[in-house]
């Protein structure tokens, strides 16, 4: 148990591999901010789905490369602070590391399990694999069958959100679980940001629990996943993604919006606080 | 409006009507979320709607904004993990049909959603592959739902992000590709569907309104016709009432 201003300053550097996973559920919002507070630099950002939280850090000039299989603000169109360092290197060029979904799947999956890579049937045919070093054709020895594989993914820190975590550290999470228990235990260390910490753990339907030993460190930041949720403590902020696109379609504006509630407050609290955002009070 | 409906209308109602009762539907959201539950409120209340986020047999009573949307996890049959979804199910064959939109389409079916113009300097860059590499590959059939128009249907995708039938016949099986590829594309002037013998993106069907000169106009290489094209049915007042619930909700 720590705070998130402590836990980001001792377990994410400059330079590091970060994977803030949560597949549209669940996103680290809170812990994307407090990096960008810490002025992280030259990361190497990991993450199927970049979403409102890489295109904060992009913008905010925090990283260096994007590894990634699918970069737009769902439902509502681009991610224009991505589009902007792709397309105009702004603030910075952005290198990119590009796949399928299946892909970054079996990339975790390869990663937690303690192997060098992943197979899938996929690519094939398809224009990624010839600019993505990362995939590769292998041969089955048992069939003869060519299929793809894909690098193990090993990042320097794995950041995710969960709904509780319970006193010794132990995190669990439900609903769409996404790839986080694989983005975790594929990671050299994992900060994990809950709702709330609670007595005991109560079992719920279909439940990932992540050990305390598996973890580096705990947060209790209610509402840290906003303007994504935590299932049973809100909802989707799906008119915040809409209003995204506004605030990140102009440079001024952007820069504006982070200096002013991001860099311009201590904590996720005081972000709250000042944009007038509601943690959900635990029913 | 014509007659009292949109193009964007008649498309979304032209290809939910194609969607047979039972199928095992692989979802994005959007305008394949839109036409596979509009079906479903229609002619196939047993179609099973799978999303990428890992929910199977999701039945959302409004359309979700994302794939993420509570809605779909807590109207699911099952919710399973990223991994599981696309290895267990799509890629082990469990899929019939995969809906797939794009930024260009070619004469071959193949798609793309990465970039316009070039790879390393783009003019656009647009979000990249998602699922659809693999659902194109692995679903039992694909349907490509989007506006036609010059540019988005063009000679040769700028990027091939998901493979139709590659650059002509054979060329799936040469790749090893299970799925049938894109049995039709339903745009909001008609519908095409490949030549057996060529795979080449024929039109065979126009909306009512739409004359072949304008189909071949917003064809970005030139446009093989039927020999005589159908007309897509209007919409009827049921399915226009349905779809716009639906939208309303």
């Amino acid at each position: 148990m720590t705070s998130l201003r402590e836990a980001v300053a001792a377990h994410v550097h400059d330079g590091d591999t970060v994977a803030m996973e949560g597949f549209t559920h669940l996103i680290p919002h809170a812990a994307g901010h407090e990096v960008i507070r810490q002025g992280r630099r030259h990361l190497r950002l990991v993450r199927m789905t970049p979403d409102v939280i890489y295109d904060q850090l992009i913008g905010a000039g925090c990283a260096d490369e994007l590894v990634f299989s699918w970069g737009g603000n769902p439902g509502v169109g681009s991610l224009h602070r991505f589009r902007d360092a792709v397309e105009n290197d702004w603030p910075g060029p952005l290198a990119l590391e590009e796949h399928s979904h299946a892909g970054m799947a079996a990339r975790y999956v390869a990663g937690a399990s303690g192997l060098p890579l992943g197979v899938l049937r996929g690519y094939a045919g398809t224009d990624l694999a010839a600019r993505t070093g990362t995939i590769a054709p292998i041969t089955c020895p048992f069939t003869g069958e060519v299929l793809a594989a894909v690098a193990a993914l090993s990042p320097d820190v794995a950041v995710v959100h969960a709904q509780r975590a319970d006193r010794e550290g132990n995190v669990q999470l439900f609903g769409l679980v996404g790839v986080q228990k694989e983005a975790v235990l594929a990671a050299r260390r994992a900060i994990v940001t809950v709702e709330e910490i609670v007595d005991e753990l109560s079992p719920a339907p279909d439940a990932v629990v992540l050990p305390t030993w598996v973890l580096d460190a705990v947060c209790e930041v209610p509402g840290g996943a906003h303007p994504s949720f935590a299932m049973g403590y809100g909802v989707r902020d799906n008119d915040w993604y809409r209003a995204w696109d506004d605030i990140a379609r102009d440079r001024a504006l952007f820069t504006e919006w982070i200096d002013r509630n991001i860099r311009g407050t201590a904590d996720f609290a005081e972000y709250c606080a000042r944009t007038g955002i509601r943690p959900a009070v635990p029913a | 409006m014509t007659d009292g409906w949109t193009p964007d209308e008649m498309m979304t109602v032209a290809a939910a009507r194609l969607l047979a009762d039972g199928t095992v539907c692989f979802v994005g959201i959007g305008l394949p979320s839109t036409v596979a539950n509009l079906a479903r409120r229609l002619h196939a209340p047993r179609c099973v709607l799978i999303y990428e986020s890992g929910c199977i047999g999701s039945k959302p009573r409004r359309l979700p904004l994302s794939i993420g949307d509570g809605e779909l996890a807590e109207t699911a049959d099952a919710v399973v993990s990223v991994p599981e979804i696309f290895a267990y199910w799509l890629q082990a064959g469990r899929v019939d049909l995969g809906f797939l939109g794009a930024a260009q389409v070619d004469r071959f079916g193949n798609i793309n959603t990465t970039v316009i113009g070039d790879y390393q300097a783009p003019a656009t860059r647009l979000p990249g592959a998602g699922g659809a590499p693999e659902i194109a590959a692995s679903a039992g059939e694909v349907f490509v739902v989007m506006r036609q128009t010059a540019r988005a249907f063009v000679e040769r995708c700028d990027f091939r992000t998901s493979v139709g039938f590659g650059d002509g016949p054979g060329d799936r099986q040469r790749l090893g590709l299970r799925g049938r590829g894109p049995t039709v594309v339903v745009t909001d002037l008609g519908v095409l569907r490949p030549d057996p013998d060529t795979s080449e993106l024929v039109m065979v069907e126009l909306h009512p309104g739409i004359t072949e000169e304008v189909a071949r106009a917003s064809t970005g290489w030139p446009l093989v016709m039927a020999p005589s094209p159908g007309q897509t049915p209007p919409p009827t007042d049921e399915e226009l009432a349905v779809l716009r619930a639906l939208r309303a909700a």
